[in-house]
């Protein structure tokens, strides 16, 4: 426990806590293998099996299984909350990318998953979801490269629609009946990976190009519900790792880069986000944003930044700390996503590459922390700034954030 | 009848005992319902059963007694409290209380109910959005007046959208009404999606004009492109 640490029954170690006890991951409790039958429906001609490219990492899933993580040749299935609202995430996403070397595309032939207003609105309905995921796997599929996909909710609901997919025969064909009439095959990936999960794989590759010290940050982990509570059984989990008791996603990232991961009480809590709620209820979101979720995680952890990895997360548990703050609530802890984090121990530019100036909580006491100048960079960035309003550049380019 | 004082007497019951068949029918309903301990799991991990009155528990065990008034009720009175999060799924039964939700919900929209219509006061806009770009949010969303409660900031991003969006490395985030750059081509499959899987009808049932308005957006582009809406 460190000097200025507040008194706490969390134990803060928790993350590295193993049991002396070995927890079978017993297969009579596991779901079925969702793989026998994506294989058997292909060998049947129902569809084809987009396979994880080579070279792939293999890495642990909930009830033992093992996952294959692609390493490079991703397709990026963008999110629209991520590019519309937090930008500098998506922008962090294809900085790691570049920084490994890692071939990529980020398409323009692809829409969002739309399960937000699935979720929010219920405007819609399982054969239109699930036309909407094989449409952008079938673009996918066509460059060659495979789906990485950003949004926690997507690759939640995606999962969603594979199970769907395979178990109901009729609305199967009624999709594929749909994508005939797009001119597009039926095609389901081997795995629908999640970019954290993919940061996840590449964790020690990014500590090795760490170039910013983040041994003295405290850190808390929201994990995403999308993430971790739908279709759960191919969540990352690791024996290291909160005993394996937890998923391992984001926290190992965390561990691999130095930092202390400090735990809380209402880790397991959604963030509040409710996808109706964010945008047309946003009292409950609020309260439950700063009671539940942040001021617990200050009171018991006093962590400098809480990191999570999904698109709602990131706003609901950043943006609503202005009303918290108003209320006298005890709020004000940055929140970025594990992108952006693992860019800023890479050395990426805190504006350029990580845009925070879309986030609203105070950052700059950690960035402070981080070692990063931040009063410099944001002229720099300013500077950037002035060139594009007078036209002087057209846009900020990947040479420009490199130089 | 139900254990229950029924709330919408008014309502018969052959007009409720029909859309409960309807939620019956769903093909996804079965998977997310195996029967109910009533243990209460599912609303100790709830973010809404802490915000509202409303149970998780509730939904399950009357979906699962077939209580076709109190099934009714919550169509009506409890659906729309639900977050979406599905941390109901820890259900020791397997049940998705919150699966249960979603297609609760998606029959409330598809036969017009009041309440359905009610919930999506103010939400038009968003649809329009994800129906017709392809993308939920965009940036221009980000006005001062829309989002108040999140400070200062959004005034600071509204005010320089345009050159904060160039400001972006990634070729496909210049937009300022989109998440990012959709194909056009792409949004016209979209929108064969959206018709071909009956949400249009849907969108019909819950907002006229904003059926009427999609509907002369998307016809233009599928004429235009060669295909007949
Ligand atoms: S739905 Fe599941 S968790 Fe909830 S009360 Fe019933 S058995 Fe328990
Ligand atoms: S999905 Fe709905 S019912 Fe389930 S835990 Fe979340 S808010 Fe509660």
């Amino acid at each position: 426990m460190t000097a200025n640490a507040p008194a706490s029954i969390i134990p803060y170690n928790a993350v590295n806590t193993k049991s002396s006890r070995t927890f079978e991951r017993q297969a009579e409790y596991a779901p079925e293998d969702f793989h026998d039958h994506l294989f058997e429906l292909e060998a049947e001609g129902e569809w084809i099996v987009q396979r994880v490219p080579e070279p792939y990492v293999e890495v642990m899933t909930k009830f033992g299984r093992k996952k294959k993580i692609p390493l490079e040749l991703t397709w990026h299935h963008k999110s629209c909350g991520q590019c519309g609202h937090i930008p500098g995430y998506s922008t962090a996403i294809f900085w790691l990318n570049r920084k490994l070397n890692f071939k990529y595309i980020d398409p323009t032939d692809q829409t969002s998953c739309t399960a937000w207003n699935y979720y929010a609105s219920a405007t819609s309905n399982a054969p239109a979801q699930a036309g909407v995921a094989m449409r952008n796997f079938a673009a996918a599929y066509e460059t060659g490269y495979f789906p990485l996909i950003h949004c926690g909710t997507s690759y939640g609901h995606y999962k969603e629609v594979r199970e769907e997919m395979m178990h109901h025969a009729e609305m199967r064909h009624q999709v594929r009946d749909v994508m005939k009439k797009l001119g597009k095959p039926l095609v389901m990936p081997e795995e629908i990976v999640h970019y954290s999960e993919w940061i996840h794989a590449v964790r020690d590759r990014i500590a090795a190009l760490q170039t910013r010290d983040f041994s003295n940050l405290a850190v808390t982990v929201h994990p995403a519900c999308h993430y971790y509570k739908l279709v759960q059984e191919d969540a990352i989990y690791d024996p290291d790792i909160y005993g394996g008791q937890r998923t391992a996603t984001v926290s190992a990232l965390i561990v691999a880069l130095g930092a202390q991961v400090r735990d809380y009480s209402t880790w397991f809590d959604c963030c509040g986000f409710g996808f109706r709620h964010i945008l047309v209820q946003r009292d409950f979101t609020r309260s439950f944003a700063t009671r539940r979720k942040i001021q617990v995680m200050k009171q018991e952890a006093n962590p400098d930044v809480v990191i999570t990895h999904d698109t709602g997360c990131v706003t609901t548990l950043d943006k609503s700390q202005f009303v918290g703050a108003a209320h006298g609530l005890d709020v004000g802890v940055p929140v970025m996503s594990d992108a952006q984090f693992a860019a800023l121990a890479m050395g990426a530019h805190p504006y350029r590459v990580c845009q925070l100036h879309w986030h609203s909580t105070e950052y700059r006491p950690l960035l402070e922390k981080m070692g990063i100048d931040h009063e410099k960079a944001w002229a720099e960035f300013q500077e950037d700034l002035k060139d594009l309003k007078s036209g002087k550049k057209e846009y900020l380019t990947w040479e420009d954030v490199d130089a | 009848m139900g254990l229950f004082a029924d709330k919408y007497p008014d309502v018969p019951y052959e007009e409720k005992s029909r859309l409960w068949e309807q939620v019956k029918a769903d093909p996804r309903f079965p998977t997310y319902l195996y029967g109910c301990y009533e243990c209460g799991i599912c609303v100790a991990a709830c973010p809404s059963a802490r915000f509202y009155d409303f149970s998780p528990r509730k939904i399950a065990q009357a979906a699962a007694r077939e209580d076709i008034e109190l099934i009714f009720e919550q169509m009506n009175d409890d659906v729309w409290n639900c977050s979406q999060c599905f941390s109901c799924n820890r259900c020791p039964r397997q049940n998705s209380p919150g699966g249960i939700i979603t297609v609760l919900r998606e029959v409330s929209v598809k036969n017009g109910l009041k309440s359905a219509k009610q919930a999506l006061e103010g939400y038009s806009r968003i649809i329009y959005k994800i129906m017709g770009t392809g993308t939920q949010v965009s940036p221009d969303m980000l006005q001062p007046d829309a989002f108040p409660d999140w400070g200062p900031q959004v005034r600071a991003v509204s005010a320089d959208l345009d050159v904060w969006r160039r400001a972006l490395p990634p070729e496909t985030l210049h937009t300022t009404s989109t998440g990012w750059q959709v194909d056009d081509k792409t949004i016209i499959e979209l929108y064969l999606i959206w018709h071909h899987t009956g949400v249009m009808d849907m969108i019909a049932e819950v907002d006229e004009g904003l059926h009427m308005i999609l509907n002369d957006v998307m016809e233009e582009k599928l004429e235009e492109a060669g295909y007949e809406a």
